[in-house]
């Protein structure tokens, strides 16, 4: 019995959920009384790696073969599966991103092992293993029990946090058992998000809505987002209408996210887009109209004009940042 | 080329969410029931490939695990176009259990979409593990397909920008946001010529959830919200520093 971490890097660098990843499963294992061991695959920097060792990683088995960072889902899932064999895991845990959520449910498949995905903080018990995920797109919750010997969760963002605990690491390689034929996936080409904060690692995000009015009124966003290191997002008529790329939407049928800080500028606030961020931990609305439903569900709200307060937002952090 | 699509049932997404007494159950009273919205944009770029690649597409066929009540949604996928339905008569316990009644109905296929996630239980599971049970090749996060002389390349969001890769076929691929544009609107006679269309009733087959809901909890009420007037706004971002103590 342990626990199994999927590390995820990009660019030769540990994605910042992976210290989120670490730090849970870490307390995880010490909950359930036994050891973790976190996997590494792909091309990744040394000194990325050691990094782990302070939020409690004090196995980390690491295969730098560079074929994994085409992000194919048949050879992680292969790889993770006979990581979690070796060391006897019996809850494996991932992102809720992107590619854990391509790879944790063939994982569960080959592992025999329930899963449950979009798991909000540590398990409410672990015999039996009771965990909290979020449901109807962040309207509500529920606990999900898995009666399964093994597990499989997958971690929502910024739903634990990251805690240190140092510990001494030892570095093992990992023979993932794939050859070549498991890479299916064949990468024509990429296109990186650079000079931004990706919306799934972003502590504060600034939002804007239909009430912006036009593609080209986004610079202020923009600039807002860049002082405060914040990811920029959008409601769904925004990108409906092509303002915004559709990766930034967020909402019922988009993103959901769950910053530190959410801002939301001219957006009415309809129910599907209440459910994406309501389990940011602070809102603030600047809208209008002194009746939208975002001022319910905001901490602080401004009842005006967006163009007006924008400019004064960014003043004042420039003066607190100076 | 035969599509197949995994459709979910799930409550319109306008709804607000209420539970039984205990807490236990979804309360469905004067829920209004929908195709599940990534599920009916693939769908929706299913007829497109359909109608645009002449003739590679040669059948597009839905598939659901759901009781009688759940037809409504198959009729309306019919009516949008699919040429077939099926549908498991089962309840939609858990993902491997939905996963695994699929498996059944869903050998033979070159391509089967599923959507990113089921806008009620969130599940993201679906999709993945049908592909690792029907041992096929499967891309999660996909925004875009297109068929060329056979072989499907596909624009597929990671974390930390955007691909484009190529897939052999047979694939499982997993379809979010931008694989079209708006979902399709039945037409009358869509809507007429779904009722002549074949809906076919599968028995389950006997297998174990392996998770169970034990109880739904709404997120705490928040408190007012704190206003700040128009021209007092750099207050704000003051009070989020010294107060929230978010920045």
């Amino acid at each position: 019995m342990s626990v199994l971490v999927y590390i995820e890097n990009w660019d030769g660098k540990l994605k910042k959920v992976s210290f989120e990843l670490a730090s849970y499963a870490s307390k995880l294992a010490s909950e359930m009384k036994t050891s973790v061991a976190a996997l590494s695959l792909g091309a990744v920097e040394e000194s990325e790696l050691v990094k782990l060792s302070a939020y409690g990683i004090s196995t980390l088995l690491v295969n730098k073969d560079e074929r994994f960072n085409n992000l194919d889902n048949q050879a992680i899932a292969k790889a993770v599966a006979r990581a979690a064999e070796k060391t006897n895991a019996s809850v494996v845990v991932l992102a809720h991103n992107n590619l854990g959520k391509a790879v944790s449910p063939r994982l569960a498949v080959k592992l025999k092992a329930g899963m449950v995905s979009a798991v909000h903080g540590l398990p409410l018990s672990i015999d039996p293993f009771v965990v909290t995920k979020m449901m109807f797109t962040g309207k509500a919750f529920g606990h999900v029990a898995i009666q399964s010997e093994k597990k499989v969760i997958t971690l929502s963002s910024n739903s634990f946090g990251m805690i240190e605990n140092q510990v001494t690491a030892a570095i093992e390689d990992f023979d993932p058992g794939v050859s070549e034929t498991d890479f299916i996936t064949k990468v024509e080409q990429t296109n990186k998000i650079t000079g931004k904060v990706l919306l799934n690692d972003a502590d504060i995000v600034v939002s804007g809505g239909r009430g912006m009015k036009a593609a080209e009124n986004w610079a202020p966003i923009e600039e807002l987002a860049s002082l405060l290191g914040a990811g920029t997002a959008c409601s769904r008529p925004v990108s409906d209408e092509g303002w915004r790329p559709h990766s930034e939407h967020v909402g019922q049928t988009g993103k959901i996210v769950a910053p530190n800080l959410y801002f939301a500028f001219g957006i009415s606030g309809a129910i599907q887009h209440l459910g994406g961020v309501s389990s940011s931990k602070v809102i603030v609305a600047v809208n209008k109209d002194p009746d939208a439903p975002i001022f319910e569900a905001a901490d602080y709200g401004i009842v005006g004009d967006v163009f007006k307060v924008l400019p004064q937002f960014i003043e004042a952090v420039k003066e607190i940042k100076s | 080329m035969k599509i197949l699509i995994l459709i979910g049932n799930v409550p319109d997404t306008t709804t607000k969410v209420r539970f039984n007494a205990d807490k236990t159950a979804f309360d469905p009273t004067g829920i209004q029931w929908i195709i599940n919205p990534w599920d009916e944009l693939a769908l929706t770029r299913a007829m497109d490939l359909k109608e645009t690649t002449g003739g590679v597409v040669s059948e597009i066929v839905v598939a659901n695990v759901g009781r009688q009540e759940t037809e409504g949604t198959l009729r309306k996928a019919l009516a949008i176009g699919a040429d077939k339905a099926i549908r498991i008569d089962a309840d939609a316990k858990d993902a491997f259990y939905v996963a695994s009644q699929l498996a059944q109905v869903a050998k033979g296929y070159d391509l089967i979409f599923a959507g990113i996630e089921a806008s009620d239980y969130n599940g993201s599971a679906v999709g993945g593990m049908l592909a690792e049970m029907l041992e096929i090749n499967s891309v999660s996060a996909v925004s875009g397909i297109q068929i060329e002389n056979g072989n499907v390349k596909i624009n597929r969001e990671i974390d930390g920008g955007s691909q484009t890769i190529a897939l052999p076929l047979p694939l499982l691929a997993i379809v979010q946001k931008g694989i079209a544009k708006e979902p399709r609107i039945p037409a009358m006679r869509g809507i007429m010529m779904a009722r002549t269309k074949p809906l076919e009733v599968v028995q389950p087959i006997a297998v174990e959830p392996k998770t169970n809901i034990t109880v739904f909890t709404l997120p705490a009420p928040k408190a007012a919200c704190k206003k700040i007037a128009e021209d007092q706004a750099k207050d704000l971002i003051y009070l989020l520093r010294d107060e929230a103590k978010v920045l």
